[in-house]
């Protein structure tokens, strides 16, 4: 697991016109500069934004990065569901840190908590 | 001068990617508080206009997170994201490079700034100057605080950031107004973007307006995960705003929970003395 080198290209994919050039013309040489599990690098190139959210990228990020792969809002937002769906809660990050579960295991938990008093 | 203008508003990315799913009626609603907001901005007659952000990773990164960081250039570039999504065309933004520098050093005399020379704008400041200074033809300082990678800037630490914004703009002879921007209750580009917490963002917006240090600073990052997502944590710009005021009590002008556009959109302002 490397979320770390995983959002950092993400980032710099976002911010950097020319590392976007490069991604285009040269995919294999920029990926090789980040130290990405198989499982990482094949979410990144497919892209997979369902388990690149479950990997636990940042949607501040992802939101940007879907944007760039010119992946509509609804689907977007469609595309997390499945992959929680899917691949199960988020594995890292900033919403498996402060208990991220999606918004109905979220409600549910809520309700239970209250519940209990 | 004193700072010459304190004021706060949405920045939600959706407010102009997806400007046509909200109704029409509370679209324009919006968008004439933000503007009168610019108008009332220019009438201050400042020399630039302090854009206190939440970024999202447009310039800082894990690898060098500063908690406070403020421009120091003479332009900006922005928006960072993609035009036909964000739907505001990438522009060159004025700065005024001498101001940045000694309002930072004014800054830096109590808290520990970081400074850039470099800077390019996301959602966070180009949307609020989409429709604040939509020529783009008043110069900017962007001021950041980390709420997007944890651990996070403590809450009484963006008060004092505030504090030390509001000393070095008033050492300065420049006139200087001061907008934060961000969210408060929600949770932006998740699967659960559209939830807002109404009530938690009026209760928030209470404490603002009284500007009462004590429960503006009372919440904890849980507490604020619970009740207003990760996207909460972005009420640190706020109270920073507040902070600049200076006991001044705030006015909210427009409060709307808008689940299309993600959050509360809201456009407030602090009443300074004149």
């Amino acid at each position: 697991m490397s979320l770390y080198q995983v959002q950092k290209l993400i980032y710099q994919l976002n911010r950097d016109p020319r590392t976007r050039e490069r991604y285009a013309s040269e995919r294999d040489s920029v990926l090789a500069e980040y130290e990405l599990s198989d499982e990482e690098r094949a979410a990144i190139v497919e892209p997979d934004i369902g388990l690149l959210y479950v990997l636990g990228v940042n949607g501040q990020l992802l939101m940007h990065f879907a944007a760039l792969h010119k992946i509509e809002w609804n689907d977007y937002l469609e595309r997390m569901r499945q992959g929680l769906k899917l691949h199960g809660a988020v594995r890292e990050g900033v919403y498996a840190a402060t208990g991220y579960e999606g918004v109905e295991a979220h409600d549910v938990r809520l309700k239970r908590e209250r519940e209990a008093g | 001068m004193p700072l010459v203008y304190c004021g706060a508003c949405s920045h939600a990315p959706g407010i102009t990617a997806r400007a046509e799913r909200a109704g029409t009626q509370t679209r324009q609603a919006l968008h004439n508080a933000l503007f009168r907001m610019g108008d009332d901005i220019r009438a201050t007659k400042p020399d630039a206009l302090v854009v206190v952000a939440a970024e999202h990773f447009a310039n800082f990164f894990m690898n060098n997170m500063p908690a406070f960081a403020i421009g120091m250039a003479d332009s900006y570039e922005g928006p960072i994201e993609d035009e036909a999504f964000l739907r505001i065309k990438r522009a060159r933004v004025p700065g005024n490079k001498a101001l940045s520098r000694k309002l930072i050093e004014g800054v830096m005399q109590t808290v520990d700034v970081a400074y850039a020379e470099e800077w390019k704008f996301d959602h966070g400041i180009s949307v609020p100057l989409h429709f604040l200074t939509p020529d783009y033809d008043l110069p900017i300082v962007p001021a950041n605080i980390n709420c997007q990678g944890p651990p996070l800037t403590p809450l009484k630490r963006a008060w004092a950031f505030g504090e030390a914004l509001r000393a070095a703009a008033d050492a300065m002879p420049e006139r200087v107004a001061l907008v934060a921007t961000g969210g408060i209750s929600h949770w932006p580009a998740t699967p659960d973007s559209g939830k807002i917490n109404e009530k938690w963002d009026r209760e928030f917006l209470e404490r603002w307006a009284a500007n009462d240090r004590e429960s503006l600073l009372s919440y904890s990052d849980a507490d604020i995960y619970r009740d207003g997502g990760q996207g909460g944590f972005e009420i640190r710009t706020f109270i920073a705003a507040a902070a600049a005021a200076k006991g001044a009590k705030g006015k909210i002008e427009f409060c709307e929970p808008v689940p299309v556009f993600a959050v509360s959109c809201t456009v407030a302002r602090m009443q300074l003395a004149a």
